[in-house]
């Protein structure tokens, strides 16, 4: 008996649509959100990331993308969240992108260094009162090629609060990796979901068989 | 029977209010004193911090109402928070008190894990619990909190461990209450919050 670690399937909406790019940029249209999130919910989906980023389209900033952003200018609005809502509902996003020996924090849709080292970056944010990281790899989105398992491992050992893995995932096998060498108690994707190149039933079937424990019954 | 939800202000109201309409039950949330003391059944939903929940109490005035309902028996279902606030204190604001209605003190889970104790988890059973009946004892349910009650002998009727033992489900007289989140949690939760709904009925 332990906790299961969790599948998480993003829904990156323009408010109608669910959109997918690719590094950050390229939209394009992956279906209806509402028929999506039944199909994940069927499909044993242990929580669904809803990202509104209709504001790309719109040439301003998104929510999450200001938050981001106030929140690297000025640390203290993560504590002010934590404590109104409690540290479990303030998940705090990074872009992470490689910088010679080290991981950049990016912002304004991964494109723009914010000239923070993403592991202090992440210590700092934990010690704020953020409850949960969620950890984009901006060099492995939308490749296919695997999550940056280096990277999540160095997160997630440096801070005492979960980390959610994303970008790069496609095979299953890429799910062990991120689990097992990552470290990471979550791993997100979008496309291979709602391409129904991988079911999240068959996947976490994969996981089981390969010791990575996983919530199964449901 | 309708539920009377116990509205602080703060808390997931609404993903509580979906799963009941889902149940079919009638529901209406409230901060009124006066509601709560009139109710048929009561359901207190917590998610955020120990402290903002104890004021809203205590500036609303719903302490008094809500330990007089149920002392005279109005059948109760706290979730997260809702059970957290059933005991004397807790860690996360050692100056507030709690309703004092149970026995022990809520306390931090232990650093040596992730924290908060995020996600789907298993609870084991101690003895015949009207809440879990009918679901699998390898169901999952979802939780989201820090601080939890380590394993109060006297009134869990199922555990979880993260770090800890602690109580995972509360059954005692007409108190229930939940660390995880039912209305969160599927099959199980639904089936659970159902249980509830026959034991008040």
């Amino acid at each position: 008996m332990s906790l299961a670690h969790r599948i998480i399937p993003c829904l990156d909406t323009d408010g109608q649509r669910v959109v997918k790019g690719v590094n950050f940029v390229g939209l394009r249209d992956a279906g209806d959100p509402v028929a999506l999130a039944a199909r994940y919910n069927r499909e044993g989906a242990d929580e669904l990331v809803v990202l509104d980023i209709a504001a790309s389209r719109d040439r301003r900033p998104t929510f999450l993308e200001t938050i981001r952003r106030v929140a690297a200018e000025r640390p203290e609005l993560i504590s002010e969240l934590s404590l109104e809502f409690g540290a479990q509902a303030v998940v705090l996003a990074i872009d992470a992108k490689r910088a010679g020996g080290h991981w950049d924090v990016m912002v304004r849709g991964g494109r723009e260094s914010a000239s923070l080292d993403a592991i202090e970056w992440a210590k700092k944010g934990v010690q704020f009162g953020a409850g949960e990281i969620l950890l984009t790899s901006v060099d492995r989105d939308g490749t296919q090629m695997g999550f940056d398992t280096t990277l999540t491992s160095a997160i997630s050992r440096a801070v005492s609060v979960p980390v959610i893995a994303s970008g790069g995932a496609k095979l299953p096998q890429h799910f062990v990796d991120v689990f097992k060498e990552g470290a990471a108690d979550a791993a997100l994707a979008a496309s291979i979901f709602h391409d129904g190149v991988q079911s999240i039933r068959t996947l976490k079937e994969f996981l089981a068989a390969r010791g990575v424990e996983v919530r199964l019954s449901c | 029977m309708r539920v009377t939800i116990v509205d602080y202000g703060a808390g997931n109201v609404p993903s509580v209010e979906r799963a009941l309409e889902r149940l079919g039950a009638e529901s209406q949330r409230t901060p009124s004193p006066d509601d709560i003391s009139k109710a048929e059944a009561l359901l207190l939903p917590g998610v955020g911090h120990y402290a903002a929940l104890v004021r809203a109490l205590d500036e609303q005035n719903m302490r008094a109402a809500l330990i007089g309902a149920i002392q005279r028996g109005v059948p109760f279902l706290g979730i997260c928070l809702g059970l957290q606030v059933l005991y004397q204190s807790s860690e996360e604001a050692p100056q507030l008190g709690g309703l004092d209605l149970l026995p022990g003190t809520v306390c931090a889970l232990p650093s040596n894990v992730k924290l908060p104790h995020m996600g789907w988890n298993q609870v084991a059973a101690r003895r015949s619990s009207r809440l879990l009946d009918g679901i699998e004892s390898s169901a999952y349910f979802y939780f989201a909190h820090s601080y939890a009650v380590r394993d109060s002998q006297e009134a869990s009727a199922a555990t979880c461990w993260h770090g800890a033992t602690f109580a995972a489900v509360v059954e005692k007289h007409n108190i229930f209450a939940v660390q995880f989140h039912p209305e969160k949690s599927g099959d199980a939760g639904a089936r659970l919050l159902q249980n509830f709904l026959k034991i008040a009925a």
